[in-house]
This record gives structure tokens, sequence and C-alpha cells, in this order.
């Protein structure tokens, strides 16, 4: 189990190694482009070569990635060229907001989409179908513009919820939850038709399983043979579906956080990305990866948890 | 962004037209692919038939209300909202396609050397699979719009290349399946070129999965991209749908229908893409949209039959089962079975697969596979009616009362839960009893069932035990809860022949020790002869003949059964009773 893991981890770190160093080309390779995006185009020959010095960009470019990454062991990623933020600083701070958002949509999205999944499967006839259309839409609909609809009915036509802007969950539970339903909501969407998707075809296949005619032939309920034997075996792939999932809403909300005007890594990110402020990218980038990999690995664990075939 | 994902699995290659004639008689399928039709018009002519200049603006025409002038009214800058509209969809397609082609030819072409050739490119693409799929796309489309500026095109071209996994695990894992085809070997041996087999065996099965894909991740591109410029990171001499639903939603206060218009735009353009893939796939899966039908069907309860005798435990009386057919239809796979069941006695249900034995005895627990019905009939246990019994009737019964030991005993265990609990949960819930007194009961069935370590059995999975054990497991999970009548389905089939007769004989014992009736379906006569009082044969669903196993053994009535059994003195020496009667048969 041990091997399992570590092994795991140095695959998970090689990536973001690998990751890192790309990124790191793309986002360097041009430095007088770099300088003279932060100077604008009137910027003299001399003016652009005084900042491409002044920001160490005349070196070689992996001389350069060898001192970023060196700096970034020691958790030092390098400060904003425009604010003199540092990038730690900047990125965990909204990322704090991000992950709230995305982990509140995932688990949100984990639960709807069980309890639609068992009700379509289980029950068939209307429900089936009122789910497999909602899958559908789902599916189809980027997230974005549901966060759209969403605020121009609840908030704009009915005013129910702040329309925009983020209460810490610190300092107000009731105005935190107010302000992170809606976002949550649109996120939640595409990841429920996803994996009701998923769920409610393991759940179809596993009524069919020769062992839960065998359960019931002992007595046992339908009902509690659905909850407690075809969930947890069609967990596994509803699990690795999550994860997929998962990556995906950290980029959708970094487009639905700019409808609601909440300050998480999609407001840094687009204004770094406006600016070029590329050290806050290239920490973004990072960071995102690395989580995705943590992400990864924490399936893998669960994967282990639940299916015995799996543990060492 | 995320769901570029979906497992497309079609193995037909229909005709293209064929299909299209298919399609046409989807009505969703028709109305995405009119609006796609309508939307391309657009795209293609769009800049022509716009009433106005996209980018004139104008400081007295500032978010005026829809008019004559201008049908869909003016934005913030006083431009005609319908022609930018007219002209961003030729930008927004376009770029869309930009996407979609570099996907396309990254994810094939990879796809096709790797999964052909595999080796060193199997290893490299594998590695680039898995370092795509690990950045979030909009991420990586915000820093690339930070080294190459604003241009639509240029996201486009990089975020078709983190959507090439979408084409390359699928066309790599078809490729894979098709690579191990006799048919393609044959065409190597025949030395057709390596490009020649790609081009005709290979492209033909990867072309239908791969259309189906190309909708999907247009759809995507479309999003994302829309997204990206929602985010106003597009170039604002550009319009499309997504500056537009940028500008729109500066005003969103202002005027509210400015943001609707590009949205509905993006918003049916990915509904209809999806909906289409999705009609595409079905045709060509050969599956109408996964409708269930749940018919609940009456059966006719016979209820004229004359009362069994007093110690019949199981009395069967002209049942009939049926599946009921996606067209509507119910096909009928019993007809009519009538047989009873001793108390004490060992009844054997013979015949060939597909002769309905099983049917009849999956009838009895009510545990008939999805779509199987009892039609008509009588099913009397101990007094009980059983043809349309209610799920609480049947509930009372099973477990307790009549118990099932199945054929093939890995399937009908749990994978994910250890044996000790499988066996335990249902003598709690059944019988009531405590978890202790339940894991005593186990230890001591178990050992009564020949596993010589019971603790250990216990807290194993199902993967860890060999088949026999599990067979002797399941059985002792039939008796867990005492009941008086068990149903086996070929029990022994799936084992080793050395375990058959240890299985057999356990059986036989479990029988005499318990008092307990067995119904017991198989298809082996030496299973018959070995363990069984009477016998039934089945043919085609109609019981053809039953009676005394010495009487049938001896003196057979009917042909089938004559043939039957002479089937088994072909091939292999019959064991037990058999074997001295061998000669009369």
């Amino acid at each position: 189990m041990i091997r399992f893991i570590l092994g795991r981890l140095l695959a998970g770190l090689i990536l973001v190694v690998v990751i890192s160093a790309l990124t790191f080309a793309m986002l360097y390779a041009n430095s007088e482009n770099i300088a003279r995006r932060i100077l604008g185009q009137q910027a003299t020959q001399e003016m652009i070569a005084r900042k491409t010095e002044e920001l160490g960009l005349n070196k070689p470019l992996w001389q350069q990635y060898f001192e970023w990454f060196g700096s970034a062991l020691q958790g030092d990623f390098g400060r904003s060229w425009f604010t003199g933020e540092l990038v730690s600083e900047g990125v965990s701070n909204r990322l704090i907001v991000t992950l709230t958002l995305v982990l509140g949509a995932t688990l949100v999205a984990a639960i709807v989409a069980v309890i639609l999944s068992v009700l379509a499967a289980v029950r068939g006839g209307w429900i089936d179908r009122v789910v497999q259309i909602i899958s559908v839409v789902g599916f189809a609909l980027p997230g974005f513009l549901l966060a759209l609809g969403l605020v121009l009915v609840f908030a704009i036509n009915l005013g129910w919820f702040n329309a925009t802007g983020y209460t810490k969950i610190t300092d107000d539970f009731g105005g935190w939850s107010r302000s992170v339903i809606l976002p949550i909501t649109a996120l939640a969407l595409g990841t429920v038709s996803v994996v009701t998707q998923q769920v409610r075809g393991a759940i179809l296949d596993g009524l069919n399983r020769d062992y839960v005619r065998t359960l019931r032939s002992r007595g046992l309920g339908l009902n509690k043979i659905v909850l407690k034997h075809i969930l947890r075996n069609a967990g596994g792939p509803a699990l690795s579906v999550l994860a997929v999932q998962f990556i995906g809403l950290l980029g959708g909300a970094v487009i639905v956080e700019q409808v609601f005007a909440i300050p998480g890594i999609g407001q840094l990110a687009v204004s770094s990305t406006v600016k070029a402020d590329i050290p806050m990218v290239m920490g973004l980038v990072l960071v995102t990866a690395i989580i995705v990999v943590l992400v990864n690995l924490l399936i893998d664990l669960s994967q282990a948890a639940l299916n015995p075939k799996v543990r060492m | 962004m995320s769901e570029f994902t979906p497992t497309v699995t079609v193995s037909a290659d229909a005709p293209s037209d064929h299909l299209f004639r298919k399609l046409l008689r989807n009505p969703l399928a028709v109305v995405s692919m009119g609006y796609l039709l309508i939307l391309t018009l657009v795209a293609v002519f769009g800049s022509l038939i716009a009433p106005h200049d996209p980018n004139l603006s104008s400081i007295k025409m500032i978010l005026k209300s829809p008019s004559a002038e201008h049908l869909l009214g003016t934005d913030s800058a006083g431009r005609d909202v319908l022609s930018r509209l007219l002209v961003a969809t030729q930008v927004s397609i376009a770029a869309a396609l930009v996407a979609l082609i570099v996907s396309l030819i990254i994810g094939v072409v990879g796809g096709l050397l790797a999964g052909y050739y595999g080796g060193f490119f199997d290893n490299m693409s594998s590695w680039g699979t898995a370092i795509l799929m690990a950045l979030p796309a909009v991420i990586v489309l915000l820093a690339s719009r930070a080294v190459f500026g604003p241009s639509v095109w240029i996201s486009m071209a990089v975020f078709g290349v983190l959507l090439s996994p979408a084409f390359f695990r699928l066309v790599y894992t078809l490729v894979r399946g098709v690579r191990s085809e006799l048919y393609v070997d044959a065409a190597r041996v025949s030395g057709l070129s390596d490009s020649r087999i790609i081009g005709r065996h290979i492209l033909t099965v990867v072309r239908a999965p791969i259309i189906i894909q190309s909708a999907i991740v247009l759809g995507i591109a479309i999003a994302i991209q829309s997204g990206l410029e929602f985010l106003g990171l597009g170039d604002l001499l550009v319009p499309t749908w997504g500056s537009m639903l940028n500008e729109g939603f500066g005003n969103i206060y202002r005027q509210p229908t400015l943001v609707i218009w590009p949205a509905l735009a993006v918003a049916f353009t990915c509904m209809a893409l999806v909906l289409l893939a999705n009609s595409i796939r079905d045709i060509l899966e050969g599956s109408a949209p996964t409708q269930r039908r749940t018919v609940k069907v009456v059966p006719e309860v016979e209820t004229t039959a004359t009362a069994p005798a007093a110690d019949v435990l199981l009395s069967v009386r002209d049942v009939r089962v049926g599946y009921s057919q996606p067209n509507g239809t119910t096909k009928e796979v019993v007809h009519g079975v009538s047989l009873d069941l001793r108390k004490g006695e060992v009844h054997g249900l013979i015949g060939e697969s597909g002769s309905g034995k099983t049917q009849t005895a999956f009838s009895v627990m009510g545990l008939l596979p999805q779509g199987g019905n009892v039609l008509g009939g009588s099913i009397l246990f101990d007094g009980i009616q059983l043809v349309g019994a209610s799920e609480d009737v049947f509930r009372k019964v099973r477990g307790r009362r009549i118990a099932y030991i199945p054929q093939e005993p890995m399937s009908n265990l749990d994978p994910s839960y250890t044996i000790g609990s499988q066996l335990i949960e249902p003598m709690r819930y059944v019988l009531g009893i405590s978890k202790k007194e339940a894991q005593e009961r186990v230890i001591a069935l178990l050992r009564r069932v020949g596993i010589p370590d019971p603790a250990r059995t216990m807290a194993s999975y199902p993967h860890e035990i060999s088949g026999g054990m599990a067979q002797r497991v399941l059985i002792a999970g039939a008796v867990s809860c005492d009941a008086e009548l068990i149903i086996a389905d070929e029990p022994t089939t799936a084992l080793d022949v050395t375990v058959q007769a240890e299985v057999l004989d356990l059986l036989r014992d479990l029988q005499q020790e318990r008092q307990l009736s067995i119904l017991l379906v198989t298809h082996n006569f030496g299973v018959v002869a070995d363990i069984c009082d009477r016998v039934s044969v089945m043919q085609m669903g109609t019981i053809v003949e039953s009676g005394d196993v010495v009487d049938i053994f001896t003196k057979p009535q009917n042909a089938y059964t004559k043939s039957l059994l002479e089937a088994i003195l072909d091939d292999s020496t019959p064991r037990g009773a058999l074997s001295s009667t061998g000669g009369a048969a």
C-alpha cells in the first residue's frame, strides 16, 4: 500500500515538474515581447533592454527556469511584476475562495447525482425520462450561461440573492451561503448530468447482477440492496468521473466567478493575463497542476478503499 | 472543458445515407440538424446579409430598444445588435472549427500511430495525454493569452491541442481493438502496406465514433471560446458571441436583453450539437434512447385448480412466463408448467439450456430477470399463492422459507464485501438476531459446509477464495435462515468434477439433516441420478415427462427423455444409480 502511494506521488511529482517546465518555456520564451507588453507600444529599444535585464529575462531560458525552480522549492514563487504582491500569497488567498466553490459544487453534484440516478434507475418511468432530459441539457449547457441565467432571474428579476460579491464564511455564515448558492448551482449542473449518466447506467447494470438476485433470495429488500451493495460497486467508476469533473470545475470556476464578481483565482487569472503578469500566471498554473495531482492521488486511494481487489 | 471523455462504443459502420435517413425519422435530430443548417448558412453568408456595419458605432443610438431600423436594438456603443450577431456567428463557428481541426489532426494521427504501432509512440502519447488531462483547459488558455495576446484564433488552436486527448483516446482504443482482429492480420499476411490497412480497415471502424465525438468537441469549443471572450479576453474589434456576452453583461442592469441573444445562440448551438451526437450514437448502437418499459403485467391467477395433497409443499400449476419485447409484445418462454414438490423431496427439473427450467425456478422466488413476468397459472407454496403476489409477500417467504443456491459461485457474491458480512446481513435482517449471534451461527454453518478455517473465510473477500469454497459459502447462505425449500439452479455445473461430487454429497447430507425440500434445476442426468427422488423433464417451455427417478431412468416414455438419456451415455460414464441401470436405458 505504501509503495503504491509513493509510486503515485512520484508520478505526480514528475508530472508537476514537466508541466512547470513546459509552462515556463511557453511563458518566458519571448522575453522581448514580454517587456514590450509591460512597457507599452511607445517604449524605446533601450527601455525594453533595460526592463528585460531588470526582470532577468536576458539570461538563457534554462537558467531562468532553474532559478525559478530553486526558489519555488523553498516556497518563493516570486512577486507580481505590477503590484509587487507575493505570488504565493496572491494565489493562496484567492484559491481558498475558488476551492470552496469547486469543492462545494463537487459535493452538491455528487449527492444530487446519486439521488437522481437511484430514482431514475429504480423507479424508471417518467422520473427516468425527466432525469435523462436534465442530463442532456446539463451536459450541453455551458456553466457560465447557466450562471448568467441565474443572475438574470434570481438576482435581478426576483432579487432573492446577492447578484454579485462574496461574503467570507468567517464573517457571516448566512451571507456566505447566500453568496455561494447561485455560483455552486451553476457549476454543479454539468457535473450532475455527467455523474448521473454514469451512476444510472451502473445501477441498471447492477440490478441485473447475479449477486443482487442472490441477496434478494435471502430476503433483503431491493432498496436496501441498491443503497448498500449496488451503489458501493458503482462508486469506483463514479469517483473517476468525478475527478475528471473536478479538474473541469477548476476551469469553469474561473469564468463563473466573473459572473458573480467573486474574488477567486478567476479574477486574479484574468487580470494577470491581460497585464501579462507572468510570475502570477506561472504560479496559478503550477498550483492548479498540484491540486489536480493531489485530487487524482486522493481518488486512487479512495478507489483502493472501495474496491478490495485494488488493495495491496 | 471537463466533459471531453464520453465513451463512444460503436461497432457497425453503417452506410452514411442509411444513417441520414434514420436520423430524419428522429424529431430531435431533425430539429438539431435544421438549426445547424441555418447556423451554417448564417456563418457563411452572415457578413453579406448583415443590415449594418457590425462595428459602426453611433453616440446617438446607444442602447436603443428594437425598432424597424435595428431589429434587435443597439448596444452600448450604438452598434446594431443583429448585424453583430450575424457576423459574430461567422467568427465563433470558424474559431471553434479551428479547435476541432487541430484536435482532430493531433488526436486521430496520434491515436492511429500509438494504437497501430504501439511501443515508443504508445509511451510518448500516454504521457502527453496525462499532461494535457492534468491541466484545467481554461487556466492554460489564460496563460496562452498572456503570451500570444487576444487572438481568438490562436487561443482556439491551443484549445485544439488541449482537446486532442478526446480523439486520441477514442481512436487509440478502437485501433487497439481492431489491430488484434483476424481480418487485419489477414490483410498484413496478404501483403497490404500499413497505410493501406489503416486507410481501408481501420478508418472505417473509427469513422462514426469520430463524427460523434466531433459534434461534442465542437460544442465544448464553442462553450469555452464564448466563456473566454465573455471574460473580456478577446480582441475587441472582432465580434464574437462571447464578446457580445461580455458587452451585454456589462449593461445587464440597463438593457438585460443584450445578453440574451448571444446566450441563446451559444446555448442552442451547444444543445443541437449534443442532441445530434446522441441521436447518431443511438442509431449506430441500434438502441432506442434507453427507455425502459415498466410494464405491469397482471397475471391470470388460476384459482380453480384442485387443492394440492397435504404433503405437497410447492404446487406449480400451468405457469406461463413471458418477456416483454422492445416492440411492446410479449414473448412466452414457459408454456404452462406444472409440478408438485412434496415435503422432504428432492425434485430434479432437467432440460437443455433454454428449455425454461431456470425461468420456472425464478418465478417461484419472484426473481425473474428484468422484463420477465409470470403471465398466468398458480404457484402455491404451503398455501400461499405466489403468482401475482406483492413484493411484501415474497419478502416474507424469501430467505426464511424459500432459499436459493445459484449456479456460478463467483458472480453471486458481492465483490466489495467480505464473505462474513454478506452472510450476516440477511441473517440479522430476516431472523432479527444480534450481530454476535449471527457471527457465531455463520462460523458454525461454514464449518458445517466443510470450510476448514471459518474465521479466516469470513474475513476474506470473494476474489480471495476458490470457486468450490464460494459455492459452499453460498450453500451455507441458503440454509442460514432455516428455509424449508431450497431452489438449486445448476449448483455444481460451474465446479471442477472432483468438487462437484463433494458439493452434491454436502447437499444430500444437509437435505437429510434438515428435512429440506429441494427443487434442483440441472441439465445433467448424472446429478439427477445421484440425488433426486423425482424428476421432471422440460423441453421448449413445457414439461414432457415427470415421475419417479428410477421409473424415468428405466422406462422413459417420452422420445425427448430417451434421447437425453442416450446422449449422456454416449459421452461420459454416469455415476451412481445410472450405471446400474445404464444397460436397460
